[in-house]
């Protein structure tokens, strides 16, 4: 009896040590395959910023040209006559700056290459606003090209050979005889926000984008909001347990995961195609974009719906409230917050959405932006694909700038669901 | 009268109606004796709302109808000598040529006869505008005036207003049904004619595809090919490069947030992480054109190989990045969603926390994994802009992640941009696409929810 303790004890001592360096070399072998793990967490993380460092970082320097519009100042005399021709004006005052041109025809064209093709547009505007005498002489800022404000940008550098850049040696020389006259400034350019569409990179702007989205968004809200929240509450509040609910439940989770293109091919085929409503119309792009945000609302709203606790629904049933006094005069209201959060985050999702307006054509070339519902109108996604679309080289940094606003659009929305969130959102 | 003006009729009237209501039944509960069954104020929610109601349906409806029955009114119009003995597409032709010369724009010296129309298609027009409103006001008047007349101590007005809001809540519910059987239809309608035209076995079964059609007989071009295989092998091409870029980096970081990271830099990186989910898809196209294409051009091309400028590769890892936040949230969830009970037998015996999570957590967390992989492979197939702004568009019969290909909603937006006429088959191709793209995200979205409906089960 003794013995077998003993021997096993005998026995045992080496092998137990034995055990235990293996046992530790095992729990480094161990700790370094969980150091490992760690690392390819960490690693998996910091690409994941870092692209979104790089996507964000990107967008915005590529931007930073489109934010400032380069402008040459002519000095320019006041017509007298009702209905002058600013396109000889605009001549008149660039012979003014260069006396060199007024024999030579060449020279002047080259001239005239400086100031953006807009340019006479520019200066009705700017003299009808001015209010100035007939007669008298003002100075006057005009945008310059596109390839001239490349050029005061750095985009274009004058120290690459000439047959690779788009402006020979003469038109660099004059921009700098123009530049040593201080004639050309670079100001923050508003028009970037309050023109609309142009062939032109300088004077392309996203009005029109700008107003399309906001008519889409309007439709979007008054069709999507009532008709999702009214759903998710029957589904929520009022639905048996049946198949039919079960069905439309499938159907509301499957309608989530559609591809986006998908409801611009039911825009196209419905809206457009056996309706007979009109192409690139917002009240189309609306209705297509308030379709595809009616799951995510029914969603969000059932998770709000659900989270008011059991017993404010009883306590009102227990002093008589009849079942639709209970929804809307009790838990409505305590859903709110979070009914507006998805809200928000649902047309957030819609303002960035490009391809389903793409089929139902909104991607239009518009020159003026929209009044009503039933014109063509871009939007501020499609916007970014016309100007991605086009071959210019400052519809790069306008594409960019694009992106930038509706960034800013996106955060402003998210930022106000956040703050909803935290201000209102109540613990049971 | 202007149609946004005529749609804000109903509710001024229904305000007013809801006026008239209540403080005549305010009237009634001061005479006599007995309470009112209902509170006035639901007296004039009925009024309210049997105002406003059928005047939008009645709005709906004349809207609805009302191009088809103008189009009556100009092929009744049109003398018999223009309609007799034309084809539909020539009687279609006369109507948009008095619709045009109607609205004021005419080429031309136009036919006295369509100027004539066209003065009667706009004498109808006017007619339809205003008697719109006269309609809704004289049904809303009406209505409220047999309501109102009604209104009483035994009156259940609470009830039936009641009753209305319900069903307009089931109404409601039903319009998202709706949502998908115009998906489903129109899909139907439009993909059915193109197999009609193109027989199913060569488009999925062929391996050629150029949908462009020469417009005359004589024009030297392509007769049209529509095997879509290369186009579904370019699809999948992109999304097997996304993926291979989105699983490993979602889980890891799922796997590193779950277990190791502090709650602090968990609160930190989480909403960063899901930033990327918020980004509009055409921004991640732009990226992708902007900055990664050159950069693998010339990373790749200076260790000497040679990339398309349309490779798959640049749109796949640029949805992979887009696909990060959704695999690393649903990891993260189903991580999270094991029982702890299970974690702690785990580290009880001895087991440290990488072993936990290799051994035990992801194992649990398989198939609520494996769900959301699913759903990103949806998000993968169905994704546009990214491929449109940086994939090609020629289809070629390969899965070499550095060649140019194309994709199914590639081939959609090209088919479809500039041309609506429903009647070739290069446009119908696109809803024959469309149809495919569909029923495969549907198919793997029921089988996605059916996976992570399986996983839930097993521990609740």
């Amino acid at each position: 009896m003794t013995d077998i303790p003993a021997s096993s004890r005998l026995a045992g001592a080496p092998r137990s040590e034995s055990a235990v360096s293996d046992i530790r070399s095992g729990l480094s072998r161990r700790k370094s395959a969980q150091t490992r793990l760690k690392i390819y967490g960490i690693v998996a993380i910091v690409f994941a910023l870092t692209m979104l460092g790089i996507l964000v970082g990107s967008v915005v320097s590529t931007s930073i040209p489109a934010w400032t519009q380069t402008q040459v100042r002519l000095d320019v005399t006041v017509p007298d006559d009702e209905t002058p021709n600013y396109r000889s004006l605009v001549n008149d005052s660039l012979v003014a700056a260069f006396p060199q041109a007024e024999r030579d025809r060449a020279a002047l064209r080259r001239f005239t290459g400086i100031l953006s093709n807009g340019a006479q547009f520019w200066l009705r505007d700017e003299l009808q606003a001015s209010g100035a005498a007939p007669g008298s002489t003002v100075s006057i800022w005009l945008p310059v090209s596109d390839p001239f404000e490349q050029l005061y940008e750095g985009v274009i550098s004058p120290s690459t050979p000439e047959n690779r850049r788009p402006l020979n040696d003469q038109q660099i020389a004059d921009f700098q005889s123009l530049q040593q006259q201080d004639r050309i400034r670079s100001v923050f350019d508003w028009g970037l926000i309050t023109n609309a569409d142009s062939r032109f990179p300088e004077l392309a702007g996203l009005k029109g984008g700008l107003i399309g989205s906001a008519f889409l968004m309007l439709v979007c809200l008054c069709v999507s909001v009532p008709v999702g929240v009214g759903a998710a509450v029957y589904l929520e509040e009022f639905a048996p347990k049946n198949k039919f609910t079960d069905f439309i439940e499938i159907n509301v989770n499957n309608l989530a995961a559609v591809p986006s293109i998908v409801f611009g091919l039911l825009g196209l085929a419905l809206f457009l195609g056996f309706l007979g409503m009109p192409r690139s119309a917002p009240l189309v792009g609306g209705l297509v974009l308030a379709i595809m945000t009616l799951p995510t609302i029914i969603i969000t709203t059932r998770a709000a719906l659900k989270a008011v606790p059991p017993s404010i629904r009883e306590a009102a049933r227990g002093i008589g409230a009849s079942e639709m006094q209970v929804i809307a005069q009790h838990v409505l209201p305590l859903a709110l917050p979070g009914i507006l959060t998805g809200v928000i985050i649902g047309l957030a999702q819609a303002i960035g959405e490009t391809a389903p307006l793409l089929l139902i054509g909104m991607n239009a070339f518009v020159t003026s932006a929209p009044t009503s519902m039933l014109e063509a109108s871009t939007t501020l996604p499609t916007q970014i694909y016309i100007w991605f679309d086009s071959p210019e080289r400052g519809f790069v940094a306008r594409t960019s700038a694009a992106i930038c606003v509706l960034l800013i659009v996106l955060s402003v929305m998210n930022l106000f669901a956040i703050v909803l969130r935290r201000r209102f959102e109540r613990r049971w | 009268m202007s149609t946004s003006i005529t749609l804000l009729i109903p509710l001024l009237l229904g305000i007013g109606g809801f006026i008239v209501a209540t403080s005549r039944a305010r009237r009634f509960s001061d005479v006599g004796s007995g309470k009112m069954h209902s509170l006035p104020k639901y007296h004039g929610y009925l009024v309210a709302l049997s105002i406003i109601v059928p005047a939008y349906l009645i709005i709906f409806l004349w809207l609805f109808f009302e191009q088809s029955v103008l189009r009556g009114v100009i092929v009744n119009a049109l003398p018999d000598a223009l309609t007799n003995g034309a084809t539909p597409a020539q009687v279609s032709l006369l109507i948009s040529q008095v619709q045009q010369a109607a609205s004021g724009a005419t080429f031309g010296n136009p036919d006295p006869a369509i100027v004539e129309v066209a003065g009667r298609l706009r004498e109808a027009v006017v007619f339809s505008r205003w008697a719109l409103p006269l309609v809704i006001v004289l049904v809303g008047l009406a209505t409220a005036a047999v309501l109102v007349s009604r209104i009483a101590k035994r009156f259940r007005a609470r009830n039936y207003s009641e009753a209305i809001m319900r069903g307009l809540l089931i109404f409601c519910a039903t319009l998202s049904i709706l949502a998908t059987l115009g998906i489903l239809l129109s899909l139907l309608f439009e993909g059915l004619q193109f197999f009609s035209r193109v027989s199913p076995i060569e488009f999925f079964f062929g391996t050629r595809w150029d949908p462009q059609i020469a417009i005359r007989p004589d024009q030297i071009g392509s007769s049209g090919a529509f095997g879509a295989i290369p186009v579904f092998m370019g699809t999948l091409t992109i999304a097997f490069t996304a993926l291979f870029v989105a699983i490993p980096v979602g889980i890891f970081a799922a796997i590193y947030m779950a277990e190791f990271a502090s709650p602090h830099v968990r609160g930190v990186v989480k909403p960063l992480i899901e930033l990327l989910a918020g980004i509009p898809t055409i921004v991640y196209g732009f990226f992708a054109v902007l900055v990664i294409s050159p950069f693998i051009r010339e990373w790749l091309g200076s260790i000497g190989i040679a990339v398309s400028p349309t490779a798959a590769i640049v749109p796949g890892l640029v949805m992979g990045v887009m696909l990060i936040p959704f695999i690393s949230s649903l990891s993260d969830d189903a991580i999270t969603a094991v029982p702890q009970s299970l974690k702690d037998g785990s580290l009880g015996l001895g087991a440290n926390r990488a072993e936990t999570v290799t051994k035990v957590l992801l194992p649990a967390a398989l198939p609520g994994i494996v769900g959301g992989v699913l759903l990103a492979t949806t998000r993968a197939i169905g994704e546009t802009m990214i491929v449109v702004m940086a994939a090609g568009l020629t289809a070629n019969m390969t899965v070499n992640p550095l060649q140019g290909v194309t994709t199914v909603t590639v081939q959609i937006v090209a088919l479809l941009t500039g041309d609506t006429e429903f009647d070739n088959p290069k446009t119908l191709a696109a809803f024959g696409l469309g149809l495919t793209l569909f029923l495969a995200t549907l198919l793997l979205n029921l089988v996605a929810i059916q996976i992570v409906k399986r996983f839930r089960e097993q521990y609740d």
